[in-house]
């Protein structure tokens, strides 16, 4: 990844609120993050921190109502995604923004055989033949490693295994040469072994491939495996971040700091008890006027109740959202 | 370190346990197989111990840990739960026998009824089994909240609104109510975040040392298993691969299936996994409707051989306390020191099968 490569896919002050009866949820609260060429970015966070609707609002995949897109850009190959119309968007999504979701079972169609969903990226956005789609389809299943593509492209997604099945969602994401591909927790619902598969094959396919990767996930081992520069968020917003080696040896939040000691390891040294991070996640009912971590944190001060923080540069490409400077052990000067 | 079981008095005994599954189909819905889900298990638990009973989705593992408490009506072999045998009582006799084993189930949202309140959800055991006062029960139900760490005055709400943590405390308080002896704990943490789950396993080891519980804890998470439990059993298509203490199995696992399970768990530490050696088994795990001749992991093993494809291996203790299923084992008998030597082989020719599939 070359440094100081001007971002492919750059995301500034993006707020989603969906509206709910008797209110509103906050979901994403401005949300900043860039993606340079040839990267692959994870996105870290635990269920209901944002980090799919963060994905979700820039490709315009969310119903408008409930969700309400409040403010920010998305450039995204010269234009902002959230202002372009609908047929632009269209264009975009399955063609220069591959996207794989977490359920590769709810996401391929039961009706349709394997090789009609490939096939169908291919003609509606380059224009394809049947033929020739067809022998493209043939192609990409063979990319993603599945055996005997011709047979199974006739087959339909229950007679392949969730392994299987995610193979196929990435072979329809691959199909029109996106540069960029978000991957939506694609190893969640996969076992170890078959994790370990995919893991292998996404690897291989980035650099063969060359394009930017964004990997949603809530499993800090999955990241320290794959991703180049990291992304840590909660309660709708982004806490940290840093390139991956970076992050890991020095981690500059509070929630991050904790997460890495809650998480038990296989290898190394075994904690006698786990540390635990105590309290829930927030509840995101109005735009945040204190640190979303604040009830949760052990090194909290005043301030953090009265400001919500911003993201401050700690130097090696790496920022934090704390008042609280974890080099220092005190509080920020600014 | 060798975490010795807290006695020697086993509370379960287990002994080539089956469950299978009848399939029908056709026009007469004539049986025609069996859905081997669990396909001879033996193995024993201690008093005050925890066995972690590990495995990928579809390998038995939590039809075991049901068979086991007889909510199924097991096919064949036997169940010992505190010196008496229930693998054979029918289900109207067990319920007399029920206070002294309960349950954790997985889905906290889809174990606890809706429209009861948590007072009610706590206290239906008492009910059923006790001929406690309605006050008595009411300070029982309070006491029970306050050792899970819920707050007794939330006893008149209803499940929804609890956090998926606070729900499967309720689980918890639920199986607790009776003092039981033996919690079989199917997925407690898989459906929580990664924050909450360190609260719930604390949760769970602090009411073990207290109440001397013992459990079998079934989890896909390795790495959770390697905190919480004592002994550690591996399964595979129905069978059990590897039983072993903690330590000796995550720092010196036998069986290549535990080898290539344990080398698959992503390491959150980006210098080490950079470190680690590891296998990437190919293909998927095989139907249990028609398990593969010889032994049930060779479509993907690594390091099979011949035989593997032909016999069925033995499960067998190969050192004191290691039980494995694998033919790279035969030729070690129980007596561990003087066939030490051909086991260092075993090891060695193994862990070059591992380089080679790197």
């Amino acid at each position: 990844m070359p440094d100081g490569a001007l971002p492919i896919l750059d995301v500034r002050g993006l707020k989603t609120v969906f509206k709910i009866r008797g209110g509103e949820v906050h979901a994403v609260n401005d949300v900043s993050f860039d993606l340079k060429p040839g990267e692959l970015l994870g996105v870290v966070g635990e269920s209901g921190s944002g980090k799919s609707v963060t994905m979700m609002s820039l490709l315009g995949l969310l119903p408008t109502p409930p969700a309400d897109i409040r403010g920010g850009t998305v450039m995204f190959d010269g234009q902002d995604l959230l202002q372009v119309d609908a047929e632009t968007l269209r264009g975009v999504r399955g063609g220069k923004i591959g996207f794989i979701f977490q359920d590769p079972m709810t996401s391929l169609n039961p009706v349709y055989n394997v090789g009609m969903q490939i096939m169908e990226p291919l003609r509606k956005h380059m224009g394809m033949t049947k033929k020739q789609a067809s022998v493209r389809a043939q192609e990409l299943l063979e990319l993603v490693g599945i055996p005997d593509a011709p047979q199974r492209l006739k087959d339909y997604p229950h007679q392949f295994s969730g392994g299987m099945r995610q193979r196929v969602m990435i072979a329809i994401a691959l199909a029109c040469d996106p540069q960029v591909l978000i991957a939506d927790e694609p190893t969640t619902a996969l076992d170890v072994t078959i994790q370990a598969q995919i893991l292998e094959l996404m690897k291989e396919l980035q650099e063969r491939l060359g394009m930017a990767v964004i990997w949603i996930t809530h499993d800090l081992g999955v990241v320290a495996g794959i991703a180049d520069r990291v992304v840590v968020m909660y309660g709708g917003q982004i806490v940290e971040q840093a390139p991956t080696r970076e992050l890991f040896k020095n981690p500059q939040h509070p929630y991050t700091r904790a997460l890495l000691k809650t998480v038990p390891r296989v290898l190394g040294q075994r904690e006698d008890r786990l540390e635990v991070i105590e309290g829930q996640p927030p509840i995101l009912g109005a735009s945040p006027t204190a640190c979303p971590f604040l009830d949760r944190c052990d090194v909290a001060f005043d301030r953090c109740a009265q400001q919500n923080p911003q993201r401050y540069d700690v130097g090696n490409d790496h920022d934090a959202a704390c008042f609280f400077d974890a080099r220092t052990g005190e509080p920020r000067d600014v | 370190m060798f975490d010795a079981p807290k006695t020697d008095t086993k509370l379960v005994e287990v002994n080539n346990l089956k469950m299978h599954f009848p399939i029908y189909s056709g026009l007469f819905r004539r049986h025609t197989g069996n859905v081997k889900a669990v396909d001879g298990v033996s193995f024993d638990i201690y008093e005050g111990e925890t066995l972690g009973l590990v495995g990928e989705s579809g390998c038995g593992k939590s039809t075991c840990g049901r068979a086991i408490l007889r909510l199924y009506d097991i096919t064949d072999g036997t169940i010992k739960i505190d010196g008496i045998e229930i693998g054979d009582t029918p289900q109207k006799d067990l319920r007399t026998k029920r206070p002294t084993m309960q349950m954790v189930f997985q889905d906290p949202q889809a174990s606890l009824n809706p429209r009861m309140t948590v007072q009610a959800i706590i206290q239906e055991p008492l009910d059923e089994h006790t001929t406690l006062s309605k006050d008595e029960k009411r300070d029982k139900v309070h006491d029970l909240m306050d050792q899970v760490g819920l707050n007794r005055k939330f006893a008149g709400r209803y499940p929804h609104a609890f956090s998926g943590g606070q729900r499967q405390r309720i689980g918890i308080a639920r199986a607790l109510a009776l003092n039981p002896k033996f919690i079989v704990c199917d997925e407690p943490i898989a459906a929580l975040d990664v924050s909450i789950q360190a609260q719930v396993v604390n949760l769970l080891e602090d009411l073990q040392k207290e109440y001397g519980l013992t459990y079998l804890f079934i989890s896909h998470d390795l790495s959770m298993v390697r905190h919480i439990a004592t002994r550690v059993a591996v399964m595979y298509l129905g069978k059990i691969v590897e039983l072993a203490p903690r330590e000796a199995l995550y720092s010196e696992p036998l069986h290549p299936y535990t080898k290539a399970l344990l080398s698959a768990v992503p390491e959150p530490d980006p210098e080490m996994h950079d470190m680690m050696e590891r296998t990437i088994l190919t293909g998927d795990v095989p139907s249990p409707a028609n398990p593969p001749k010889g032994c049930n992991f060779c479509t993907r093993c690594p390091a099979v051989m011949d035989i593997c494809h032909q016999d069925e291996p033995e499960y067998r203790e190969v050192l004191p306390g290691r039980f494995v299923a694998c033919h790279h084992y035969n030729d070690v008998s129980t007596s561990a020191g003087s066939t030490a030597a051909s086991e260092a082989s075993d090891q060695q020719s193994l862990s070059n099968t591992n380089n080679t599939t790197n």
